[in-house]
This record gives structure tokens, sequence and C-alpha cells, in this order.
């Protein structure tokens, strides 16, 4: 696909998604309530991602104080939904409803790995958050879509961040033992080939055990941001060069933005994502006016626009930053480089607790 | 010399990071090093290794490793050593320019430290044997012996000794190099704007034949320094007095912090006080008032008033000067943020009431000032009507103290804890309560300034007694 066709499939895919949740047929009760508060028809008025400027950022409190309800397209309103969370440290977490997306994204994520390094038929654990959240159900979903099982070690991030706040460190690094041991006693007695865990999480089990000595050869990793020096020391010396690190950036409300895992060491491991074209557009914008697109090269802050007739976000401004990149040949649209939380240059935010 | 870029050492490898922070020059305009930066989990992952850092200086005897130490004392004065990663060389002249870009230390207090810390180099069998109270060192070796007739054996009580470094002072490594003739193993974390002196001790201990698994240094962030304070073994760190309080219960943990250094004057010496004036002096504002053995509060039975103006005087004309100047004693804050606080800080206390600037007549302009692109504190005496007062046990980062009256009797109880008392006086009865005080690491009886110090008696614990335990033995006499 060349960059034209793959703009050209984005904007046919954005008209196809607008029409669907702005029709009283299949839209959903927000977005119909929203349109006619707003005024406009943005089924007449979008008609190209140049366009996605026109509505307004999506706020994350929609997510907190609506019903999930309203947020069920017409054709959705008979099936039962799942709801996945993202955040929760403090008050209540984010919400979202869904049915299939999960399945979708992470097939289209499957379809990246390298079964070299994620066998066919090989087993997974996954090691993290899991409750509530998407990707208990997604990286589940990704084994079984490979032919293999997953086993689970979960790790509550909304109790750790409590104790870092506190400053119970003991009591943070005795509950990462205990998730650790959990890990390592499964890794140790289970034929397991992939893993999913957080690249702090990994870095713990690797101190622990040799995770390619234990038959682990696909490491997918998300959840914080990692400089290029900690991408590198995660895969030269936690996998110790022998298994192939995965780093992706997404979260709930997203599909998965992947990276180009072979090309990592070429670009001392500065790692650039891709989003789930035409599923998923990221856009680093700049913080101080956020219609304006950055030029490649530079720093900006994420914006996320999801469009899948599950679930309608438009420009959703993310709590990072990153460098607008440039297509790539497998990606033929924008990447992000380098992301970091945003506002990490002036001031400390507190993340990768986990 | 081009802009050195300093690696991580782990374990004596040199290792360059992806994570490069440039270190500019206190005037901010020069790039004085590129630094490289080890995140914490590479550091936990060193940590668990380091017990074979250690079997290598275990199997060396204590005699070489004293005597690698002294050599090293003569290349680190001398020598051009190894910097960065091109094989550049660095000079002592070098070295003194570099600390002085990224310090704001004049040139003449960073010799003054050089010569300091080849001292302890050059002393180190003084300072092993004060430490060890005579220990004869082939115990070390051995791992028993005998100590006044009876039997003793010693165990490393870590494989590696951390050391969380401050910017103030190059003269703090002084503290660990002696960790190496013990045969235990560095870690090290520089200070922010002060790679310079660990990285240069290092390089000398090596060329003088220590094995260079012995060094581990990162440069790192917070993270770093908590992966460092939980996982060595041992652990020296300097900070604050809530940074004290965290790790007081914690065995592991050496926490240098403020010293709250005070000069005392007797009752049966204080008619005599002109007499002591320059101690007090250099007491105050030796090495620019930055360190912990400085006098912070000055406490004398009467006369406070006439002290306070005497040092006073003595003190204004210490002024920012080049930092080349021989004459300069002042340096200037590296972060220029700092000499804004404090100076708020005193002017806060001043504004409290009971309490008198009594510099500000000798000085010529204010406290606060700046030459070369560099903020600088005057030194100041502060004239304060007790010990209630809020700056009447300060210790800022600058020739700073306090000069409070107080009966002799009362002195001890009420001026809480220090790290080095100097306490002018002749009576035998005050001298005994002065060494039955237990809220003074340091004491110093008659007129020896706070900042002169041996290194072989304990600062802030016994590192001997850190690094190792006495564990019981016996041996049967067939065995």
């Amino acid at each position: 696909m060349t960059a034209d066709e793959a703009k050209q499939q984005l904007d046919d895919h954005l008209r196809e998604i607008i029409h669907w949740h702005f029709s009283p047929e299949t839209g959903c009760p927000f977005w119909l309530d929203w349109a006619q508060q707003a005024g406009w028809d943005p089924r007449q008025e979008i008609q190209s991602f140049a366009d996605i400027v026109k509505f307004p950022h999506f706020q994350d409190e929609w997510l907190r104080d609506e019903p999930n309800e309203r947020f069920v397209p017409k054709a959705y309103q008979f099936r039962p939904f799942n709801v996945f969370e993202t955040g929760g440290t403090t008050g209540l977490p984010k919400q979202r409803v869904g049915w299939d997306d999960y399945k979708h994204d992470y097939e289209m994520f499957s379809d990246t790995l390298s079964d070299e390094f994620f066998p066919r038929g090989g087993n997974w654990i996954m090691v993290g958050p899991t409750g509530p959240r998407r990707l208990r159900l997604a990286v589940e979903h990704l084994a079984n879509y490979r032919g293999g099982s997953c086993y689970f070690v979960d790790l509550d991030p909304r109790w750790v961040k409590k104790l870092i706040s506190r400053k119970e460190y003991d009591q943070a690094e005795r509950y990462q033992q205990h998730v650790m041991e959990q890990a390592v006693g499964i890794i140790k007695h289970r034929d397991i080939k992939c893993i999913f865990t957080t690249p702090k999480l990994l870095a713990s089990i690797g101190e622990r055990i040799s995770i390619p000595g234990n038959g682990i050869r696909g490491c997918f990793c998300g959840g914080t941001s990692m400089t290029p020096e900690y991408v590198r020391f995660l895969q030269e010396e936690v996998l110790e060069d022998k298994a192939q690190f995965v780093p992706t950036y997404g979260n709930t409300l997203m599909g998965l933005a992947v990276s180009i895992p072979e090309e990592l060491k070429a670009n001392n491991y500065s790692v650039t994502y891709y989003a789930p074209q035409p599923r998923a557009v990221l856009r680093i914008v700049d913080g101080n006016d956020t219609e304006v697109t950055k030029g490649y090269g530079e720093y900006g802050r994420v914006e996320l626009t999801t469009l899948s007739k599950e679930f309608f976000m438009p420009r959703f401004l993310e709590r990072d930053e990153a460098i607008r990149r440039n297509p790539h040949e497998k990606y033929p649209w924008d990447g992000v480089g380098d992301v970091r939380p945003f506002g990490a240059m002036e001031k400390t935010v507190i993340e990768g607790v986990y | 010399m081009s802009v050195p870029h300093i690696p991580i050492l782990r374990k004596g490898q040199i290792y360059q990071s992806l994570d490069v922070n440039r270190l500019m020059s206190v005037s901010g305009e020069q790039p004085a090093a590129d630094i490289s930066f080890a995140c914490a989990d590479m550091i936990r992952y060193d940590l668990r290794s380091m017990h074979e850092a250690r079997e290598v200086l275990r199997k060396m005897k204590c005699a070489d490793l004293i005597a690698i130490t002294k050599q090293a004392g003569e290349y680190f004065l001398n020598d051009s050593l190894p910097i960065g990663l091109e094989g550049e060389m660095q000079t002592p002249d070098d070295y003194v320019m570099a600390l002085a870009s990224t310090s704001g230390l004049p040139h003449s207090l960073i010799r003054m430290n050089l010569k300091r810390l080849g001292g302890i180099f050059g002393q180190i069998e003084d300072i092993l044997r004060g430490l060890t109270r005579g220990l004869d060192l082939d115990v070390i070796d051995q791992g028993y012996g005998e100590q006044g007739g009876a039997p003793v054996s010693y165990v490393a009580a870590a494989d590696s000794l951390g050391v969380i470094l401050p910017s103030n002072s190059p003269a703090v490594n002084a503290l660990w190099i002696p960790s190496i003739a013990l045969k235990v193993p560095v870690v090290l974390k520089p200070g922010r704007e002060e790679p310079w002196t660990p990285w240069r001790v290092i390089q000398a201990f090596i060329k003088a034949g220590c094995p260079p698994e012995a060094f581990s240094l990162y440069a790192t962030q917070h993270d770093g320094s908590g992966a460092i304070i939980r996982r060595a073994g041992r652990v020296m760190l300097f900070g604050d007095d809530n940074t004290v309080k965290q790790y007081e219960h914690d065995p592991r943990v050496e926490v240098h912090g403020t010293g709250y250094s005070k000069f005392l004057i007797g009752e049966d010496e204080i008619e005599n006080w002109p007499d002591y004036i320059d101690s007090i002096v250099e007491s105050v504002s030796a090495n620019s008032g930055r360190s912990c053995i400085n006098t912070s509060t000055i406490v004398v039975p009467k006369y406070g008033d006439e002290i306070a103006r005497a040092v006073a005087e003595k003190l204004s004309v210490i002024k920012p000067l080049a930092q080349d100047d021989p004459e300069a004693k002042l340096s200037g804050f590296a972060n220029p943020k700092f000499a804004e606080w404090i100076n708020a800080a005193i002017e806060d206390g001043l504004k409290a009431g009971g309490a008198t600037d009594v510099t500000a007549e000798f000085r010529d302009g204010d406290r606060f000032q700046q030459r070369d692109g560099m903020n600088y504190l005057r030194p100041t005496i502060v004239r304060v009507d007790s010990f209630e007062q809020e700056l009447a046990v300060r210790e800022f980062l600058f020739p700073f103290s306090s000069v409070v009256e107080c009966p002799q009797a009362e002195m001890l109880e009420r001026m809480g804890p220090s790290l080095v008392v100097t306490a002018i006086t002749k009576d035998l009865g005050w001298i005994n309560e002065l060494f039955d005080c237990p809220h003074i690491d340091r004491l110093n009886i008659g007129n020896v300034p706070t900042n002169r110090i041996q290194w072989n008696q304990p600062h802030e614990g016994n590192l001997f007694e850190f690094l190792y335990t006495r564990r019981s033995f016996q041996i049967a006499a067939s065995a």
C-alpha cells in the first residue's frame, strides 16, 4: 500500500464510521444527541480525515459520567457488552463498552508477529494488570488465535500506585515479589513460548530467571513509555538478545499501535509506533493549538481518534507526547516515536510503577 | 579538549548509554561533559553479581591493596588520567578546570580538596589502623586471627558499598576510598554536577593496579539511586534531615546529613575570646562553608555581640572573585536557584525577629551577589537572641553561622545534635560532661577548628565496622 492509498483507505473508513454513528438507524444515543446539540451533521461535513478537527476533543469524563448504555450503537443493542476500564487510581475509572473490537485489533496485531519468535501453537503468559481491562481478554484471544493457551498472573496497578503515593515502598516491593513468585513459578513449570507483560515486570522477571533460558522466545510489551536505553536494556540484557522484544503502544480506548522490532537495533532502539489505521489514528499535535499537526521530527502531544463501529472517539488527547515520525513502507502513515509522559521535560511525572 | 563523555562503569567495564545528559558549565554557556545515564533496572541487574567483584578483591592481600591505594594517591594528585571514550587524558589542571566549571568552586578550593584527598590515599595505613583499632590486616586476609590476645574473626557484611554522592564538595569521596583496601567494591552514584572526582579517583586506582571490577559508577536518576540504596549490601548516602530520618532504623544505610557543627567557648575561657576568632572564622568559612563540618552555630556564655562583630568583620572580606583568583575562597552555586532560596530563607528568619545580620554592617553590597554568570552568597553571621530563634540552628551551603548566648550549664542540653563540636575550655568537669554527651559525634577539646578532621577516626560511623561484622570464632586444637 502506498501513502496515498492509505490516506484514501482512511478517508473511506472515516466516512463509513461517521455515517454509522450519526445515523439514527445505527448510531448510539450519545453521538446522536451530541450532533443534535452541536447543530451540524458530521455525515455532511466530515469527508476526509483533515475534517476531524471540526470535532472538539473527546472528553474522558464522558466515559466516567455518561451511562454506558448511551454508547451502545443501535446495531448492538441486543448484545450484552463488555465493560473495559482504564485509569481509576483516583476516582471512578473510565469505562468503554465493547463487543468484538478487541478480537479484531489483536488479530490485526497477530498478523504483525513473527512465527519464529511467537510460534503458532505456543502457550502464552500474561503478567500484569488483568481485572476489568481489555488486555485480559485480548491477550487470551491473541494466544488462542495463534493456537495456544494463556496463563495469567494479575497485578493491580491501582494498589501499587496507592502504596507508592503513601511511600510504602516495602509493601510495594513485597507485592511485586508476590507477583513475581507466581509468574516465575508458572514460567518455570509450564511450557510457555510467549509473554505479554509491562517493561518493569519483564525486567523484574529477568532479574530472577533467564527468560529465554526458560523457553520464552517472544515478548510483547506495553503499558508505559520506554527510553531507547531502556528498550536496549530489555532486548540485550533481559531477553539476552535471544528472545524478540516487541514494544507496543496502546490502551483500552485504542487498539494496538505496533513497532517494527526487527529495526529496533538499527534505529538505536528508538521506538516508532504505527496506529492500527484505519481503525485508529494517532496525530501529533501542538500542545497549545491542537488543531495544528506538528512537523516531522518534532515533539507534540499525542491525539487519538478511534474509528470502529463499536466505538467512535474523535481527538482524544492522551497524557503522552511523542515525536511525529515519517510513514514506513510497512505502515504508510505517520508514526509516533519516543513516547513519553506529556510534560516530562517540564515536570516530574509518576508513571511506570509496575 | 573536546567535551568528554563520561560512561557508566559496570564492575569496571565501560558502558556507553543511549541515555546521555549534557552537563553544562555553571554559567550555562559551555558544555562540560556528556554523561551516560543508567536505568534503575540495569543497576539492579548488576548488583546481583557484585559478589564476583568482591571475590576479585577478596583474593588479594590487604597489604597489596594498601600499596595500590598509596600509589593511586600519587597518580590522582600528579598524573594525567583517562577521561572520556576516545583516549583523552586529563591532567590535574584539567581536572581543576572541569570541576570548577560545573561546581562553581574556585580553583583554590579545588586544589585544597585535591591535596586533602591525596592525603587520604597516602594515609591509608594510618586510617585503617584507626578504624580497626590496630587490627593486624592479615586477619582480614585470612578471615581470623588475634587482636589484643583474643581470637577474632571478621566477615564482610556486604558484597559492595553503595555511595550516593553529593555535588557540594569533592572531599566527600574520602569516605569511600578506604573501602578498596578493605576489599569491598564500590557502587558509586556521582552528584549531578560532580562526576569528575569519583571518575578520577577510580582511574587513579586502576592505573595503580587495582582490579577494575572494584568500581561501578552509575550516573542515574532518582529511581537509580533508590535501586542502589535498596539493593547494595551497605550504603552511604548524603541527604537532609528527612533522608536521615527515613533510614535511621536501617542498619545497612549510613546517612551523612546536616552536621549542625558548633563552636563552644566555656565560661573559664570566655574572657580570652579574641584569641579564638581566627579559629572560628576558619570553622565557618573553610571550603566555602559547604561542609557538614563547618561551624553553623557559635555558642558562648557572654560577649555574643562582640564575638559576632569580630567574626563578621573578618568574614566580610570574603567576596566573589574570579574562579582562578588564588585568593578566591567563596564558591558560586552550581544551581543558581539554591542561592535565591537560601537567601530568602535567611531573610524570612531575620524578619521573624530576634535575629540581626551582623555582617551587613561590614559587607559591601548585599548578601546575594552575582559574578561571571554565577550566584554567590556572601558570608553571614547572625546574632540571635536564643536557641528558639529559627536561624539559631540552621545549616546552609555557604559560610553561615549564628551566634547565641547561653549559660555553659545549659549548652549541651539546648544545642541539639552536632557532628563536630569544638569546645574551648580547660574545665575538667565540663570536659567530662562533653565526653558524656551522646549527641556529639566528633569532639575537639581546645582550639581546633571544626573543619580540621582526622580520617583515622570514625566520621558519622566507622567504615570498618560498617563493612565488617565480627563473628564468634573458635578453632579446635586438632584443626
